[in-house]
C-alpha cells in the first residue's frame, strides 16, 4: 500500500506531471508564472484546492452515483458544481479561522474554482478506480506536480525577461515555445516506472 | 424514471450546497470595514508599495484601522490624501511633492567606456561586469532597468543616461529599488539644484574617466552664500534645508555638473 501510494506520488510528479505532460491547468500555468512569488500563492492553493476536491467527489461518487448508476455521466456535472461549491466553502471558512493563509492564497482560490487540473483529477480518480487514500494521494500529488511545473517555468520566464528576443516572438509567442521545451523535457521520465 | 433521478439528485445538491454556503458566509463572516473599500477606490491603483505597504489593498487596510496616516500615497498626491482624509474625517496633513533625481550626468559624450559590453540588456547584469561598461564606476549603466521599472512612464534614456520627466514621476521608488548603482534619490521638487555625479574618487580619476564628473574642486562651497554645500571624499552634495536657490553653485562649477531643474513641472 505504502509502495503503491509513493509510485503514484513519484509518477505523478515526474511522469504524468498534470501541466506537462497531460496539458491540464495551462491557463494558470501561462497566467500566473510570471514571478515567483505569486507562482508559489497559486501553487499553494492549488494543491489545497486537488487534494481536498479528489477526498470529496470520491466520496460523492461511491455513495451517491455509483448506487444510482449514475457515475457513467452523470460525474462531469456533479463535480463541477461539488468543486466550485467547496472552493468557496474554503474561503469562507479560511477566511475566518486562518487570515495570514487566507491573504497567501486569497486572489488565487476563487481562480481554480474552473481550474481543468482541479476537474481532471477528479475523472482521472474515477478512470483508474482510485480507493479514498489513493485518491486523496493522487489530488495531492498532482498538485504538487502542477506546484514543480510552475515553480520550474516562472523561474524560465525571469530569464527571459533579460533576454534580447525578436519582437515578432517576444510575449506570449516565446513564452509558448517555452513551455513546449519545458514540456518536452518531462517526457524524459516516460518510461521510469512501468 | 431515468431522468428523474439523476435531475432530482443535481437539483438536490444545488439546493444543498447553496443554502450550505448561505449559512456558511452568515455564520463564519467576517464583518468588512466598508471604509476600507471607499479608500481603496479613492487610492490610484498602482500598486507601487511606495507608502510601505503590500499594494493600495494593504494601504486602504492600514488607513482604516488606524495604522496609517492618509497623506502616505506618493502617486495620488495632495488630491488623494484629501480624498481619504474626508473618507476617514481626519486631517490630511502635509504633503510634500517628491521627484526623483538620477544623479548621473555621463552621457556617451562626457563618459568614456571601459569595454564593449554585449551581454544581458539589464543594469545589475552590466554591473557585474567590472561595474559596468562605463569608465566611471560610479555612473549611470545606461541600460535602463530603472525605466523598465517605472509604471509611468516617467523615465527614459537619453546619451546612456537615465532622465526623469517630473511631470509624470510619482515619486513611488520603483526606480530608486531598480539601480543597482543607487544613483537615484527622490528629493523634494522644489530642490531646483542637484550635483549630477555620485562619483567619490579623487578628482584626478573622476576626469580620467568623465567630464562631467564632480571633482571636489570645493568651488560651489565657496561661491555658496548659505554654506549650504558640503564636499566629502571629493563630491559636492547641497543641504536643501540651507539652499536658497540663487544659483550660483551652478554659475561656478567647472564640470557643469550642478544641474538646475525645474520645479514649476505640475502634475
Amino acid at each position: 500500500m505504502v509502495r503503491d501510494l509513493f509510485i503514484i506520488v513519484l509518477s505523478t510528479i515526474l511522469v504524468n506531471n498534470f501541466v506537462l505532460s497531460r496539458f491540464l491547468g495551462i491557463c494558470p500555468f501561462l497566467g500566473v508564472s510570471k514571478k515567483l512569488d505569486t507562482a508559489l500563492g497559486m501553487s499553494g492553493a492549488v494543491v489545497f484546492v486537488m487534494t481536498a476536491a479528489s477526498a470529496v467527489t470520491w466520496l460523492l461518487n461511491r455513495f451517491l452515483l455509483v448506487p444510482y448508476g449514475l457515475d457513467a455521466y452523470l460525474q462531469t456535472l456533479l463535480f463541477i458544481l461539488v468543486i466550485a461549491a467547496l472552493v468557496q466553502f474554503i474561503e469562507i471558512v479560511m477566511k475566518k479561522f486562518m487570515p495570514p493563509l487566507y491573504n497567501a492564497l486569497g486572489i488565487y482560490l476563487p481562480l481554480i474554482t474552473t481550474n481543468c487540473a482541479v476537474l481532471g483529477v477528479a475523472l482521472l480518480n474515477m478512470d483508474y478506480q482510485y480507493d479514498l487514500a489513493r485518491s486523496t494521494v493522487f489530488g495531492f500529488a498532482g498538485g504538487l506536480s502542477f506546484t514543480l511545473a510552475l515553480i520550474l517555468f516562472a523561474g524560465v520566464r525571469e530569464r527571459l525577461e533579460l533576454c534580447d528576443i525578436p519582437d515578432c516572438l517576444n510575449g506570449l509567442p516565446i513564452t509558448l515555445i517555452s513551455a513546449g521545451l519545458v514540456s518536452l523535457s518531462f517526457f524524459g521520465f516516460q518510461g521510469l516506472f512501468n | 424514471m431515468n431522468i428523474i433521478i439523476p435531475t432530482l439528485i443535481m437539483s438536490a445538491l444545488g439546493i444543498v450546497f447553496g443554502i450550505g454556503l448561505a449559512v456558511a458566509s452568515k455564520a463564519f463572516g467576517v464583518e468588512a470595514d466598508g471604509r476600507i473599500a471607499l479608500v481603496r477606490e479613492a487610492l490610484p491603483g498602482a500598486n507601487c508599495a511606495a507608502c510601505g505597504y503590500t499594494g493600495c489593498d494593504g494601504y486602504a487596510e492600514a488607513v482604516v484601522s488606524g495604522e496609517a496616516k492618509p497623506n502616505k500615497c506618493s502617486v495620488g498626491g495632495p488630491d488623494c490624501a484629501a480624498r481619504i482624509a474626508a473618507i476617514m474625517g481626519v486631517e490630511a496633513g502635509a504633503m510634500e511633492r517628491m521627484v526623483a533625481r538620477v544623479r548621473c550626468a555621463g552621457t556617451a559624450g562626457a563618459c568614456k567606456t571601459k569595454y564593449d559590453y554585449q551581454g544581458i540588456e539589464d543594469c545589475a547584469a552590466a554591473k557585474l561586469m567590472h561595474d559596468g561598461p562605463s569608465a566611471c564606476s560610479y555612473g549611470c549603466a545606461g541600460f535602463g532597468s530603472c525605466a523598465k521599472a517605472c509604471n509611468f512612464g516617467a523615465i527614459y534614456m537619453e546619451d546612456g543616461v537615465a532622465r526623469v520627466i517630473a511631470s509624470k514621476c510619482t515619486a513611488c521608488g520603483m526606480c530608486v529599488a531598480a539601480c543597482p548603482k543607487r544613483l537615484i534619490a527622490l528629493e523634494p521638487a522644489d530642490a531646483n539644484f542637484t550635483v549630477c555625479c555620485a562619483n567619490r574618487d579623487k578628482g584626478m580619476y573622476v576626469r580620467r574617466s568623465c567630464t562631467a564628473g564632480c571633482i571636489g574642486c570645493m568651488r560651489c562651497a565657496k561661491a555658496c552664500l548659505v554654506q549650504a554645500i558640503t564636499v566629502t571624499d571629493s563630491l559636492a552634495s547641497i543641504d536643501m534645508g540651507k539652499c536658497r536657490r540663487c544659483g550660483e553653485c551652478m554659475k561656478v562649477c567647472p564640470q557643469k555638473c550642478i544641474r538646475y531643474f525645474d520645479c514649476a513641472l505640475t502634475r
